[in-house]
C-alpha cells in the first residue's frame, strides 16, 4: 500500500472527481469484460448504448425520463445514509408509493388539476414514508438490521400489491393485473406535448414534468441534509452515534425521520410512472428503479450534486442498454443489472483500491510543481 | 389416523425446505463469527445454483458441478474479503454489489448462452442429485409409527439434505470446540486482542470466508441440481437473507440456527400446503397473501419479540493494525 497522504492536503476534485473517475472506468472495463463473455462486442455495445441515448431526439426524452426514476430513487438512498442506514427497500416504498398516488388521484379527481399533483405528491410521499417507518421503528427500537427488513418489505410489497392488482382494485372489465385509468385531465404534462409547442413532432415519450419535480428534490434534499438543524443532527447520528447520544441527539428520532424521508423520496417515483407514465398501477412497474438507486447514490458520492450526473449516466445505460438488447441478441436486460453491480462494488466497496496511489501521485506532483 | 400421512408429509417437506437455509446460516455464522457481515449469501447462492447446473449440464456430473460451484462461492467470498478485509471498504456495500451483480450476471449469462429467458436447460437423472432411499425403508413401511418415521420422513432425500443435518453439529464441534474455533470468535469480538496474542487477524477472517464460500455453494446446488433440474432467475427468492435472519435469531449460535431455519422451513411447507385451502372460519386466503407469510414471519422475528440478539462485537469493522 502506498504511505498514507495528509488528506488536508489532497485538492477536492482529486478526491470528489478524479477517484470516483478511475473506480467508474474500472468497473465500465469489468462490464466489457461480461459482454465479451456474453458473446458480443463490446466496443459495437458502447457504439449502440451512445446511439441509442444520445442519438435521436425520441431516446434522448428517453434517457431523461429514466434520469428522473433514478434520482428519485438514488436521492432516497442517499438520505438513509447519511444516517449510515442502508434503506435496500426502495423498491417495495416505490410500490407502495405509486398505490398513495393512486388512491389520492382517483378519490380527489374533481378538485382543480395543481391540487390533484400537489395531493398526489403528498400520497406518494407519505406512503413510500409509511412503507419505511415500520423497518425503521424495528431498527430504532429493536435493533432488528433494516438491511433484512426492507428486503423482506419489498417481498411484503409486492405480495400484497399483486393481491391487491388482482383481488381488490383490478380494473374488472380487464385480464390484465392493473388498475382503471386515471381521468385524462390529470395526467402530468408530457416533453411530446411541450414539443408540440415548438414544431416539433414526437411518436411517443414518457418524459413528464415528473423531470422537474426530481429537479426540486434534490435541492429540497440538499436543503435538509446540510442546512438545516435535523440534516445537522441526522448526520451526527450516522457518523458517531455515541458522541450523537452525548450531545443530546436522540438517534430513535433520527434513525426513523430519516428512513421516512428515505421511503417517502423513494415514494416518488410513483409520480412519474403513474401521473407521468402508466396513468394506472401496472404490476411490478417500480421495474428494479429502487436497486439501481443504491448504485447511483454510492456513485454520486450521497450528495445531490453527484446524484443528478450519476442517475443521467444510468439514464444512458438504461435507454442505450435498450437498443443494445434490440440489436444483440445475446444481452438482456440483465446484463445491465450486473453492471450496476460492478459499480456498486468499484465505486462503493472498493472506493478505496487506488485512492491512496492516486492521491499521493497528485499530492506529489502539486508540491513538484510549487518548488519549481 | 387419516391425519398421520398428513404430519409425515409435512415434516418431510419442512427438512427437504429447510436445507439451503441451514447451510446458508452456517456459511453465515462462519463469516459473522469472525467479524465480517455477510448479506451476500443470497447472491453466492444464486451464484452457486447457476454454476452447479451450468456445470452439471457440461460435464454431465453434479459432484463436479457442486465443486464448481464451490470455487465460485469461494471466489465471490474473496471478493468479498478483498473489498472489506483488506482494503476496508463497506461491508453491507460489498454484499449488496454482489447480490445485484449476481442476480444480473448469473440471468444475463443464461440468457446469453442457452437462448432462453434465464433459465439453464433441463438436467437429465444423471445429472442432479436423486432422492436417496435409505435401505429397508419400503420393507420397514408397514411398521406402525417407525415405518412412518423411517420411510416417509427420514428416507427420501436429496443428499444435501442429509448433509445439512449432519453439517450443524460438525460446525458446532469446530466452532466452540476447536482452538480454530476459538481464534475465530476472538476475531469476531475482540480482534485486536487476537492480533496481541500474535494471530493474524486478517488471515483468520479470510479462512472463515473460504469456509463459508464452501457452505454456501452446497444450498445453490441443492436448488438447482437437486430440488429443480436448472436454474431460473433469481431462484433462491430470498433465501440468503431468511437465513441470515435464522442467523440473527439463533443470536450466532449453530444449535438455536438449526431451530429457526426448521421453524422458517416449516412455515414455507405450511405455507405451500394452505394454498387453495379452505380454513374454517376465515375461508381460502389469497395466493399471494399466504406467500408473504415468511417474509412477515423473518420481520417478526427479527423484531426480537422473543429476546435481543447480540452480534459479535467487532461485526461489521474492519480491522485496522495500530501504527
Amino acid at each position: 500500500m502506498a504511505a498514507a497522504v495528509d488528506k488536508s492536503r489532497v485538492p477536492w476534485w482529486v478526491s470528489n472527481l478524479i477517484v470516483p473517475l478511475v473506480n467508474l472506468i474500472l468497473a465500465l472495463l469489468v462490464s466489457a469484460l461480461f459482454i465479451f463473455i456474453a458473446g458480443e462486442n463490446p466496443i459495437q455495445a458502447v457504439k449502440l448504448i451512445i446511439y441509442g441515448s444520445f442519438g435521436y431526439l425520441d431516446g434522448f426524452a428517453y434517457t431523461l425520463y429514466y434520469t428522473t426514476n433514478f434520482v428519485f430513487t438514488g436521492l432516497a438512498f442517499a438520505v438513509a445514509f447519511h444516517c449510515r442506514l442502508f434503506n435496500i427497500g426502495g423498491e417495495g416504498q416505490a410500490y407502495i408509493g405509486g398505490l398513495g398516488v393512486f388512491l389520492v388521484a382517483i378519490n380527489v379527481s374533481f378538485l382543480p388539476v395543481p391540487i390533484v399533483w400537489l395531493l398526489a405528491i403528498a400520497g406518494a410521499f407519505i406512503f413510500g414514508a409509511g412503507w419505511a417507518f415500520i423497518p425503521a421503528y424495528l431498527q430504532a427500537k429493536r435493533g432488528s438490521h433494516v438491511v433484512i427488513t426492507t428486503i423482506m418489505f419489498n417481498f411484503i410489497a409486492s405480495s400484497l400489491m399483486v393481491f391487491l392488482l388482482v383481488d381488490v382494485i383490478r380494473d374488472m372489465k380487464q385480464m390484465g393485473p392493473h388498475t382503471v385509468a386515471l381521468p385524462k385531465e390529470i395526467w402530468f404534462p408530457t416533453f411530446k406535448e411541450f414539443a408540440a409547442l415548438f414544431g416539433i413532432k414526437i411518436r411517443y415519450s414518457p418524459l413528464n414534468i415528473s423531470f422537474l419535480l426530481a429537479i426540486a428534490a434534490s435541492f429540497f434534499v440538499w436543503f435538509l441534509v446540510w442546512k438545516t438543524k435535523w440534516g445537522y443532527e441526522m448526520r451526527a447520528v450516522g457518523h458517531n452515534m455515541q458522541a450523537a447520544i452525548y450531545a443530546g441527539i436522540s438517534p430513535y428520532k433520527n434513525i426513523i425521520i430519516a428512513m421516512c424521508i428515505s421511503g417517502g423520496l423513494a415514494g416518488l417515483l410513483g409520480i412519474n410512472e403513474i401521473l407521468g407514465v402508466h396513468h394506472k398501477i401496472v404490476a411490478g412497474f417500480p421495474a428494479g428503479y429502487g436497486f439501481t438507486g443504491i448504485a447511483v447514490a454510492l456513485m454520486g458520492r450521497n450528495h445531490p450534486i453527484g446524484i443528478f450526473p450519476a442517475a443521467f449516466l444510468f439514464g444512458i445505460l438504461y435507454q442505450g442498454g435498450s437498443e443494445v438488447t434490440f440489436d444483440m441478441p445475446n444481452i438482456t436486460r440483465y446484463m445491465f443489472v450486473a453492471v450496476q453491480g460492478v459499480i456498486i462494488l468499484f465505486s462503493g466497496a472498493l472506493e478505496n483500491l487506488f485512492r491512496p496511489q492516486i492521491e499521493s501521485f497528485f499530492v506529489n506532483r502539486l508540491k513538484m510543481k510549487r518548488e519549481i | 389416523m387419516e391425519i398421520l400421512p398428513d404430519i409425515a408429509s409435512l415434516i418431510n417437506s419442512t427438512l427437504r425446505i429447510s436445507t439451503p437455509l441451514i447451510f446458508a446460516a452456517m456459511a453465515g455464522l462462519f463469516a459473522e463469527r469472525s467479524g465480517v457481515i455477510d448479506f451476500g449469501l443470497e447472491g453466492k447462492m444464486l451464484a452457486a445454483a447457476f454454476v452447479a447446473a451450468v456445470g452439471s449440464y457440461y460435464f454431465g456430473s453434479p459432484w463436479l458441478g457442486l465443486i464448481l460451484a464451490m470455487i465460485a462461492c469461494v471466489s465471490l467470498s474473496m471478493l468479498h474479503g478483498f473489498a472489506s478485509v483488506t482494503h476496508k471498504g463497506d461491508q453491507v456495500v460489498s454484499c449488496v454489489a454482489i447480490n445485484i451483480l449476481m442476480i444480473g450476471l448469473t440471468t444475463a449469462l443464461a440468457a446469453a448462452w442457452f437462448g432462453q429467458a434465464g433459465l439453464t436447460p433441463t438436467l437429465t437423472d444423471e445429472q442432479r442429485f436423486l432422492e436417496i432411499t435409505l435401505p429397508f425403508a419400503d420393507a420397514l413401511r408397514d411398521i406402525p409409527i417407525i415405518g412412518i418415521i423411517y420411510s416417509d420422513i427420514l428416507s427420501g432425500h436429496y443428499v444435501f439434505v442429509y448433509l445439512a443435518y449432519l453439517c450443524v453439529p460438525i460446525v458446532f464441534w469446530i466452532v466452540f470446540k476447536t482452538s480454530f474455533g476459538l481464534r475465530l470468535r476472538a476475531v469476531g469480538e475482540n480482534p485486536s486482542a487476537v492480533d496481541t496474542a500474535g494471530i493474524n487477524v486478517f488471515t483468520m477472517r479470510y479462512k472463515a470466508l473460504m469456509i463459508n464460500g464452501v457452505l454456501i455453494s452446497f444450498a445453490g446446488a441443492h436448488l438447482s441440481t437437486a430440488v429443480n433440474a436448472n436454474f431460473f432467475r433469481e431462484m433462491s427468492a430470498g433465501r440468503g437473507y431468511l437465513a441470515l435472519a435464522a442467523l440473527i435469531f439463533g443470536k450466532w449460535h449453530p444449535k438455536t440456527a438449526l431451530i429457526a431455519c426448521l421453524l422458517f422451513g416449516f412455515t414455507d411447507a405450511l405455507q405451500i400446503r394452505l394454498q387453495g385451502v379452505e380454513l374454517p372460519a376465515i375461508g381460502t386466503i389469497p395466493v399471494q397473501l399466504i406467500q408473504a407469510i415468511p417474509y412477515v414471519l423473518t420481520v417478526v422475528l427479527l423484531a426480537g419479540f422473543v429476546g435481543k440478539a447480540i452480534a459479535p462485537n467487532a461485526i461489521g469493522q474492519p480491522y485496522v493494525k495500530e501504527r
